[in-house]
């Protein structure tokens, strides 16, 4: 085979992959809500709702694209593209299986903390681009929000990464075949929880969904997206949760270690995400929203100075442990 | 502050108005002691709480404006009522006594047309501000068309 | 004529440094139609100007073309959450100047069901409040759903009893209009027992959720002096201190035969309201099981098997009827003429005079605090704009 099929056919196999994960996700959601709210969730449309997915995203192709008048139509346009890429980007440099992945960078996990906070970008585009006095206020959130949790969320991340010694995902992932770096005594246990935290702050989940608000807000920043946009824009939001709990299970759970054949690495990996993700889906709909300058308040007085701690502490574990090497 | 007590000290305070029975006490005032007689309910029969502020069409005697006011720790109400001159739609605004007169006194010029003097904001509340007439007057016939409707 | 601006918010989109934001009247969490025009800094809210009258119907003018007989039913379309109760003002009044006696049965089961309506009402508020602050599509609109799911056990006992779910017409000058069925107390009594468990269950997830705290507590604190003031009843005025319930104060309807407390609480905020409501279940709870247990044989109305709409004629004369409704004071001030129409009626509506509090309190807050305090403040904007 040509060199060059490979670097082409893989990232195409893979946002292939994703856009079905996340599609089929959004399903998972459905289900697990409603069987929380004592209801059952779509049951129609195909059996027990599996054509759903399929049906919204038919509707949302065929829907009419509205762009304001006095919107600002280059960055209206562009915003859902620009919010889209980062959160697709990310899924470069996950390894699905030892040696199976698009891009197994040697910062591997700096790329993706760095990519992802890039989100931010589109986001604040499709607020200021909207020309709307509710889609501007929360996107001035979105940005509050996220640099304020996003530093947290480096840090907890960056526990495993020193416990590895490696940025590379797939050190990491190895790292982890003797104890899954969750069960590593209270440093592993509180990294994971100040992660999780982190990551449904970064990723505007409920409880710290100011951003969207539905009932301040109104939708927020993608209150005037309607159609193929607003498809976009969905499609970049669950794949970012989707990615987080793609990387929460690969530093914390142990990435595709689990007891089976070789082959059923990549299918542990997949389970493990799905638990993150219903993880997050489980506290979204249990927990009513807190207000943003609690959220806020929260971060910078207590996230970030806990997980510093967290990280000096790490260090002195391993310097003490490995004798300064890992 | 018993009902006894308060009976005697409204007739003396106000001796051209008409007080009638006791739960609550019906007062009828002129027209020019009307946010003196809330300021002494308030103030000397210790009655708080702002209940409800209208207004009646007697048709040919004219409007009354009515406002019930409660003391709740002793349970002493008073029904203050005040007629206008036929035709006449001033009246004085208790709202520099009462917070709760505001939104009161602006659905009662809304409905009945009565200007009240001293009201910080007074314009329609309750319908739109471009609404011609008073409905509750006896005058505005229940089907008056008001356009663009028929 | 021009009125001096003074509540009246300046719209100004000149790109100053105050925002002026409109909060509606298209919102999910507007309660209903309201219009709150709010002027920002930043997340403050500097300026609030309520804009009311979306659904006014003019029910006073129409109350002078119905006879007695024809408005109850069209007095529940004021507050149409809890409508038992509008209708309950009316005939209040009705009776109080035409000295009708109302047979002790239909007392009862007037007292039975605006416990239940109140029961109704409060659970309604509890999953919107709920879903206000926690989203549509987020951990409020589980227990909007747990909630409704409640509400609709006590409707369809209502249902079994007169025939609709949500506006009835129950109430009639003299008692009521139907008796209730056989096997209905029983399914009562299952249903009460039930909700009376589930409210444990809500206030466990509820209040040891430090976020619910957070949102509620310090929120939209009501000092007493403003809350007589301005004239706001029910859970507002007794979540602030003030232990006024017309249920005690001025008992009607056989209301001193039942033991019940009245809640109280001194911190004016949003969680004072909250808890208010809560105890207030398990108390209409308990007259509802009171009821049941005492309900004496007997006649349902003092003028039964109504022929002509124009029946009822109450003689000249004139009385305020008030009842305790969920949201406060539901006032009737009626003056008749001796015919078979009144001829003035005024409703004096509760959550219009809890709405009359906004203004005052909201300035300060932040913008996701204007919702807060709305849903607990509970607005029913028919009875607001009736």
């Amino acid at each position: 085979m040509p060199a060059w099929i490979i670097p082409v056919i893989a990232p195409f196999i893979v946002l292939n992959v994703v856009v079905g994960l996340v599609t089929y996700v959004t399903l998972l959601e459905r289900k697990f809500a409603a069987r929380m709210q004592s209801r059952i969730g779509p049951y129609r449309v195909g059996p027990h709702g599996l054509l759903q997915p399929i049906a919204d995203a038919l509707k949302l192709m065929m829907k009419e694209d509205v762009v304001p008048t006095a919107a600002d139509r280059g960055v209206f346009n562009l915003a859902p593209i620009v919010f889209l890429i980062p959160c697709m980007l990310i899924f470069a440099t996950i390894p699905f299986a030892p040696g199976l992945g698009v891009a197994d960078l040697n910062i591997g996990i700096l790329f993706f903390m760095a990519v992802s906070s890039m989100e931010i970008v589109g986001l604040f585009m499709a607020g200021w681009g909207s020309n709307n006095k509710y889609a501007l206020l929360s996107a001035m959130r979105a940005v509050n929000q996220i640099i304020a949790y996003d530093l947290p969320f480096i840090f907890s991340a960056l526990v495993p990464v020193m416990l590895a010694g490696s940025l590379k995902m797939s050190d990491i992932a190895a790292a982890q075949s003797g104890l899954w770096f969750v069960f590593y005594p209270v440093i592993g246990q509180l990294a994971f929880i100040a992660f999780v935290i982190s990551t449904l702050a970064a990723e505007n989940r409920v409880p710290f969904d100011i951003l969207e608000a539905e009932s301040e807000l109104v939708a927020g920043f993608r209150v005037e997206y309607s159609g193929m946009k607003f498809a976009l824009i969905q499609l970049g939001e669950y794949a970012h949760v989707i990615g987080t709990s793609f990387l929460g299970a690969l530093l914390f759970l142990g990435a595709w270690s689990g007891p089976g054949p070789e082959w059923m690495g990549p299918i542990w990996f997949l389970l493990k995400a799905m638990l993150l993700f219903l993880l997050v889906t489980w506290v979204r709909w249990s927990f009513v929203r807190i207000r943003v300058d609690q959220i806020l308040a929260l971060s910078w007085k207590l996230l970030l100075p806990s997980t510093l701690a967290l990280l000096v502490a790490t260090a002195i574990v391993v310097v003490w442990r490995y004798g300064g090497g890992a | 502050m018993t009902r006894a007590h308060a009976a005697t000290l409204i007739g003396e305070r106000f001796g051209s108005a008409q007080v009638q029975g006791d739960a609550p006490f019906v007062v009828t005032v002129p027209v020019d002691e009307w946010l003196a007689f809330a300021d002494f309910a308030k103030n000397v029969l210790g009655c708080r709480f702002f209940s409800f502020s209208t207004a009646v069409d007697w048709k040919e005697q004219g409007l009354e404006i009515v406002a019930r006011v409660d003391n709740l720790d002793e349970g002493i109400a008073v029904l203050m009522k005040t007629r206008l001159a036929p035709g006449a739609t001033e009246c004085a605004s208790l709202v520099l006594v009462y917070r709760g007169a505001d939104w009161m006194e602006r659905e009662c010029y809304d409905m009945f047309g009565v200007h009240f003097t001293g009201h910080p904001d007074l314009r329609r509340i309750l319908l739109g501000d471009d609404w011609e007439g008073h409905p509750l007057l006896k005058s505005y016939a229940v089907d008056t068309p008001h356009p663009p409707y028929r | 004529m021009a009125p001096p601006p003074l509540a009246r918010v300046e719209l100004d989109y000149s790109g100053g440094e105050r925002l002026t934001m409109n909060m509606g009247p298209q919102h999910p969490s507007a309660h209903g139609v309201f219009r709150a025009i709010l002027t920002l800094e930043g997340e403050t809210v500097v300026g609030v100007d309520a804009v009311i009258g979306y659904l006014h119907r003019c029910h006073e003018k129409l109350a002078e073309t119905l006879t007695y007989a024809q408005y109850p039913s069209i007095a529940s379309k004021t507050d149409y959450v809890a409508a038992m109760t509008s209708e309950f003002a009316y005939v209040l009044a009705a009776e109080e100047i035409g000295k009708i006696e109302v047979p002790r049965r239909a007392q009862y089961l007037r007292v039975l069901t605006a416990e239940l309506q109140r029961v109704a009402s409060h659970l309604l508020w509890l999953g919107t409040w709920c879903m206000d602050m926690g989203g549509a599509l987020g951990g409020g609109a589980t227990i909007f759903l747990y909630c409704i799911r409640e509400r609709e056990l006590i409707l369809d006992l209502f249902e079994s009893l007169v025939g609709a779910r949500l506006l009835y017409g129950f109430y009639q000058v003299g008692g009521v209009r139907y008796d209730i069925p056989s096997g209905w107390a029983d399914s009562c009594r299952t249903t009460i027992d039930l909700i009376d468990q589930r409210i444990g269950e809500y206030e466990g997830l509820l209040e040891q959720n430090p976020f619910f705290l957070a949102r509620a507590q310090g929120v939209g604190v009501i000092s007493r002096a403003l809350a007589e003031d301005v004239g706001i009843a029910g859970p507002l005025l007794r979540g602030s201190g003030v232990n006024f319930d017309l249920r005690r104060a001025a008992a009607y309807s056989s209301y001193q035969d039942f033991q019940f407390t009245v809640p109280t609480e001194i911190a004016g905020d949003c969680f004072a309201r909250y808890r208010v409501r809560m105890a207030e279940f398990r108390e209409s709870i308990r007259i509802v099981r009171q009821v049941l247990d005492g309900l004496p044989e007997g006649p349902i109305s003092s003028r039964p098997g109504l022929k002509s709409v124009a029946q009822i004629r109450i003689p000249k004369g004139e009385a305020y009827a008030r009842v305790e409704g969920p949201r406060g004071e539901v006032g009737c001030y009626l003056i008749a003429d001796g015919s078979a129409k009144p001829y003035r009626m005024k409703w004096r509506g509760a959550s219009f005079s809890n709405l009359a509090v906004l203004p005052h309190i909201i300035p300060g807050h932040k913008v996701a605090d204007v919702v807060a305090i709305m849903g607990s403040v509970d607005p029913v904007f028919g009875e607001v704009d009736r």
